[in-house]
């Protein structure tokens, strides 16, 4: 492996600005690995090698020229959700539904990653639609854990975590409805960011549950979330739901974080995130952690929030409800697939045939579900229950807050499953975002840390900030990175073990 | 307890478009009946008074000026399309709601 | 299919009492669309008016259009109706192919207008009072073509081709509450009650309202129930209802037709019927199979609307004088007879006249003008009289010409004809098409001698004392003179020749 590809996004940035290595080698170090180790990972959908290159090329010569860098990641290659649009690529969703379609404009995040000078490598795997928790809900194949190739990578973001931990990208972009980020971050011994709703622009990012989405970065460290996070997040008119507010100084706070003291800082332990459904091996990892944070200074105490426990089912009722609102128009009437136009089927046939050949068996059960809580005489007791439960949840934040300036949990009960383990049983695949559901319901900022391994397998540690607070969260985890990677002896991540390498 | 019957299965499955088989109508009335009662625990909230929340962000007034952007191009909106003619998205008969 | 039995419209408003509701959707007049800033203009090339908002594009995003919400308020306010202090969009959702997301972005139990009124008068002056119960906001669908079978329509199409122009065009739905008591008049009440709408939505210059071509429509709600009682019958939806005479016409047809059937031992069945502008008649639609559940719920892509008070204050000052209060006041000042307003009402030539007699023409020439020669100008041609190309201005200066001798009638109605085909303003086209009144007495006076000379009987008969025969000796002078001449001063002439 090029040792370039072991470089984080921060150190690539200032070596392209510094002449010591061109963009356009970075890139193609990066795309020598794809070719290398993706045939057994299967992070990426589709890779645009020229584009990529012409992309890294723009930027040398924007250095050569002695143009100043368009950001801090000017340079920097990049691995895209594929559920974002990209013109000139396809934007599948890891649908069949959308299979080969190619949008005809540019997500907002996808813009300012273009003009960031950030090179976009390529689009990466996701569960159908980012439903599910493994990303063996993808259409196209599932994508495998580089710490164990029988591992599911997380989901949704699958695609995305793994691109980081198989060093194919030093950056990636995902999206959290329910812990999409988050929980792949933890998985897969990775950095994932869900910013504060509203705060990263929802334009050309294909809805699964508006009220709950956010994209957000990837990283294997917590600076380079931070870089990614100040170019992609900002106001965006073409988005309603967008904040009119400064970006939250992230890339500050990690730098003042990583000086590795967190006196003054009261971090409050998530009471309800914990006991049975908890491995042992993610409970000592995140009490190890706990302690971590302790001895850097930070004031530890036990806050509960006891409408937590109903944040898992008011999601499972929000997001399918809000889903079968926004795939409704996967219809086959101006885009994506289209069976039975036969002219024997009428519109509303080849509407059911091809939604019926189009989406997954989870896709569907989450429409039927969804459809069921907001039929007349059941969205009383479920949706509209459920928005109640999400109001208990904001309270809840509300009030530890009130008491602490973070709140702390493992970021999923368990470490990297087998693929196939979960898929007979939804319910136990839903139990992967219980720790990471809340802050969706209540759109703060959250993310994952890796904090240890248990059995070999990463473990993730979730730092929740209140709304607009984001750089709250870098700070702790900038300070527990750091102070993590001096007792251990390196990034956590380069213990992932080596990838079989084709050629 | 929810029981979801075969019959509403096949009701849902026709208002959200999505032609089924007889033994996914069993599936999915199996998973759904499952799903639907780890869910229902949010209805014991249902009687109190809690506003609910669609939102997650405390915006009102998001207004745009009624100002002509620029849009697609023929060529372009019909890109995708499964089947075109004369500048317009071509698609199967439709039943309509009038004789 | 059969034609269904009738009963007389006697015995029907004797039998029955009629229960109205009425839905108008009203296109506003906005240069945007309600959620993206696609132009709204009528007639483009297909498709070309699309963005990936409005054709439902994968990751597209919906965002108010600001100017939309002020018409909804100003309507809402024209209309007497409370604004929300809080309000939201919700998704109706439901798969239609003309409707790009499948869902359309509605208000649904949150509207941004409720508990209005209108005052309707009908045409022997009575006043009836037509409550208002919601005014709400909502996108149009694409349109589409049938193409195949034998009607061209969509029964029997082989398939159908969408163009999505028109797909998210600002709609406001103002619907009426239940229209009842109103006996006989019932179908008289409905034609008067969207002719008063149109004229409001006009005078706030909010929508073309032209119900030709959809941006007005109305749907309208009938039920009987037998006279006397008070339990509300049945309800059939008509739609596709065209026109203000169409709007009467579906609610009579739907009442004789429900009354025969309800005579006869049926019973109504809830339905959407279609309005047969041919035939006057109504007939049902197509069976659904499920009742539809539309699914309802809070648009998440788009934040709630507060308007602020002061706001709706401010576009409350905005409002223009009420169409029926600026007739009363007209009527005074122009001193109209009912029956001479009413025309001028139902000409659509209340605003030009006005702003002729703005441009300094008496109101009653300026009347005269719009309402007899250019209304049936604009009747030949096949287009509303505010589409002929003539102004207000040009008009009152055709009539300030008259009025100081330089033209005749006749003359000033050359002239009009002249600007109607574009050849300039009044006066180029007087100077162009020579059209001076000829006032000259030399001239004059050898074209009535000539005259005289070639009736010789005439002549005698004036002479001796018989002034109405100088009447043919005047029409020969104006054929010679080609119409030019100044009537009056020939026949003084001629008196003159004459010793008479
Ligand atoms: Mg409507
Ligand atoms: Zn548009």
């Amino acid at each position: 492996m090029s040792e370039l590809t072991r470089l984080t996004a921060a150190e690539i940035a200032v070596k392209v600005q510094a002449r010591e290595v061109s963009a356009v080698e970075v890139a193609q170090a990066h795309l020598d690995r794809i070719a290398a180790v993706d045939h057994a990972v299967h992070a990426f959908l589709h890779v645009d090698t020229e584009r990529a290159l012409a992309a890294a090329k723009a930027v040398d010569d924007d250095v050569a020229a002695g143009r100043p860098a368009a950001s801090p990641l000017a340079g920097v290659p990049l691995a895209l959700k594929d559920v974002l649009a990209m013109q000139g690529a396809p934007t599948t969703c890891g649908s069949k539904v959308l299979e080969n379609w190619q949008p005809p404009y540019d997500a907002t995040v996808t813009q300012r990653l273009l003009r960031a000078g950030v090179v976009v490598l390529g689009k990466t795997n996701m569960d159908e639609f980012a439903m599910g928790s493994s990303t063996e809900n993808s259409a196209f194949g599932p994508t495998r854990n580089p710490w164990d190739l029988d591992r599911i990578p997380g989901g949704s973001g699958g695609g995305s975590s793994a691109a980081l931990a198989a060093f194919e990208a030093p950056l990636a972009i995902g999206t959290d409805t329910g812990g999409s980020i988050r929980q792949p971050g933890s998985v897969t011994g990775t950095v994932g960011v869900k910013p504060t709703y509203g705060t990263v622009s929802r334009y050309g990012l294909v809805a699964f549950s508006s009220s709950l989405d956010q994209a957000g970065p990837c990283a294997r460290a917590v600076l380079d979330a931070a870089l990614l996070h100040e170019v992609i997040a900002g106001y965006d008119p073409l988005d309603s739901t967008s904040i009119d507010a400064p970006v939250p100084p992230v890339v500050a706070a990690v730098r003042e974080g990583a000086t590795g003291d967190l006196k003054g800082v009261r971090v409050g332990v998530v009471t309800e995130f914990a006991g049975d459904g908890y491995e042992p091996g993610v409970t000592a990892a995140f009490t190890a952690a706990i302690e971590q944070l302790r001895d850097l200074g930070a004031e530890i105490v036990e806050v509960s929030c006891p409408s937590f426990d109903l944040a898992l089912p008011a999601y499972y009722l929000i997001a399918p409800s809000e889903a079968s609102s926004n795939l409704a128009r996967f219809d086959a009437m101006r885009y994506g697939l289209r069976i039975g136009d036969d002219g024997t089927h009428s519109a509303e046939e080849v509407m059911s045939l091809t939604r019926a050949a189009g989406f997954g068996a989870e896709v569907k059960r989450r429409i039927m579900l969804g459809t069921y809580a907001l039929s007349a005489g059941y969205y009383d007791a479920y949706y509209g229950s459920a928005q109640k439960v999400r109001t208990l949840i904001m309270r809840d934040f509300d009030a530890a807050f009130a008491k602490v300036d973070v709140l702390v949990s493992p970021t999923t009960p368990t470490t990297a499953f087998k693929i196939g383990e979960r898929t007979a049983d939804p319910m136990a695949m839903y139990r992967a975002d219980l720790c990471t559901i809340p802050s969706n319901l209540a759109g703060n900022a959250a993310l994952s840390v890796p904090c240890g391994l248990s059995d070999g397998l990463p473990v993730g540690l979730q730092i929740m900030s209140p709304a607009l607070q984001d750089h709250r969260g870098y700070r702790v985890a900038a300070a527990y990175e750091a102070a993590r990677d001096a007792a251990q002896g390196g990034p956590l991540i380069h213990r992932v073990p080596e990838l079989e390498v084709s050629r | 307890m929810p029981s979801i019957s075969r019959a509403e299965v096949a009701h849902l499955a026709r208002l959200a478009r999505l032609a089924v088989t007889e033994e996914e109508l069993d599936l999915f009335a199996g998973q759904l009946d499952q799903i639907v009662a780890a869910v229902a625990q949010v209805g014991q909230v249902a009687d109190q008074d809690i506003p609910p929340t669609s939102h997650a962000v405390p915006l009102t007034n998001v207004f745009r000026r009624d100002q002509v952007r620029p849009g697609l191009t023929q060529r372009q909106a019909l890109a995708s399309a499964p089947a075109a003619e004369d500048g317009r998205f071509r698609v199967p008969r439709i039943l309509g709601e009038e004789a | 299919m059969t034609t269904p039995e009738l009963m007389d419209y006697a015995e029907v408003v004797d039998r029955f009492d009629p229960v109205l509701g009425l839905e108008v959707h009203v296109e506003l007049s906005t240069a945007t669309k309600m959620f993206c800033g696609c132009p709204t203009a009528f007639g483009g090339e297909p498709n070309t008016q699309v963005c990936p908002t409005c054709l439902g594009l994968p990751g597209s995003l919906p965002v108010v259009n600001a100017v939309a919400v002020e018409s909804a308020i100003r309507i809402g306010l024209a209309l007497n109706c409370e604004i929300a202090e809080w309000c939201r969009f919700a998704r109706k959702n439901y798969f239609y192919p003309d409707m790009p997301k499948n869902f359309q972005t509605s208000q649904y139990d949150e509207p941004i207008a409720f508990n209005g009124w209108l005052d309707v008068t009908l045409d022997d002056g009575e006043v009836v009072r037509v409550e208002v119960e919601r005014a709400h906001m909502e996108e149009d669908t694409g349109k589409s073509l049938h193409v195949g079978g034998a009607t061209g329509r969509i029964h029997g199409a082989e398939h159908s081709l969408l163009d999505y122009n028109r797909a998210g065009v600002p709609l406001i739905e103002i619907v009426t509450k239940t229209i009842t008591g109103t006996g006989a008049r019932a179908p008289e009440v409905a034609r008067a009650y969207v002719s008063t709408l149109r004229d409001l939505l006009k005078a706030l210059d909010v929508s073309d309202v032209r119900m030709d071509q959809g941006s007005l429509r109305c749907d309208a709600n009938v039920s009987l129930m037998p006279s006397g009682t008070t339990v509300f019958g049945t309800r059939t939806e008509t739609k596709n209802v065209n026109s203000l005479r169409s709007v009467e016409r579906a609610v009579r047809y739907e009442m004789t037709r429900q009354a025969a059937v309800l005579a006869s031992g049926g019973s109504i069945l809830q339905e959407t019927r279609h309005f047969e502008e041919a035939s006057g008649t109504t007939r049902g639609g197509r069976r659904k199979e499920t009742s539809e559940d539309y699914r309802y719920f809070p648009e998440p892509d788009l934040v709630p609307i507060a308007p602020a008070r002061d706001w709706v204050e401010e576009l409350r000052g905005t409002l223009p004088e009420p169409p029926a209060e600026r007739r009363r006041r007209v009527q005074a000042e122009w001193s109209l007879t009912d029956l001479e307003l009413r025309d001028l009402v139902n000409a659509g030539a209340l605003d030009l006249v006005a702003a002729t007699v703005a441009a300094g023409a008496p109101p009653a020439d300026a009347r005269s003008w719009w309402v007899s020669y250019l209304a049936q100008q604009a009747n030949n041609r096949g287009v509303e009289l505010t589409e002929l190309p003539i102004t207000p201005t040009q008009v009152a200066r055709v009539i300030a010409l008259v009025t100081d001798g330089s033209l005749t009638n006749k003359l000033a109605r050359e002239v009009v004809d002249g600007v109607l085909a574009d050849e300039g303003d009044p006066d180029q086209v007087v100077a162009t098409r020579g059209l001076k009144v000829v006032s000259d007495d030399s001239a004059l006076t050898a074209a009535v001698d000539e005259a005289l000379a070639a009736q010789p009987d005439v002549a005698v008969k004036i002479r001796d004392g018989k002034h109405a025969a100088a009447g043919a000796i005047v029409g020969a002078v104006m054929k010679a003179t080609n119409g030019q001449a100044d009537a009056k001063r020939v026949r003084q002439l001629i008196l003159d020749r004459c010793g008479a």
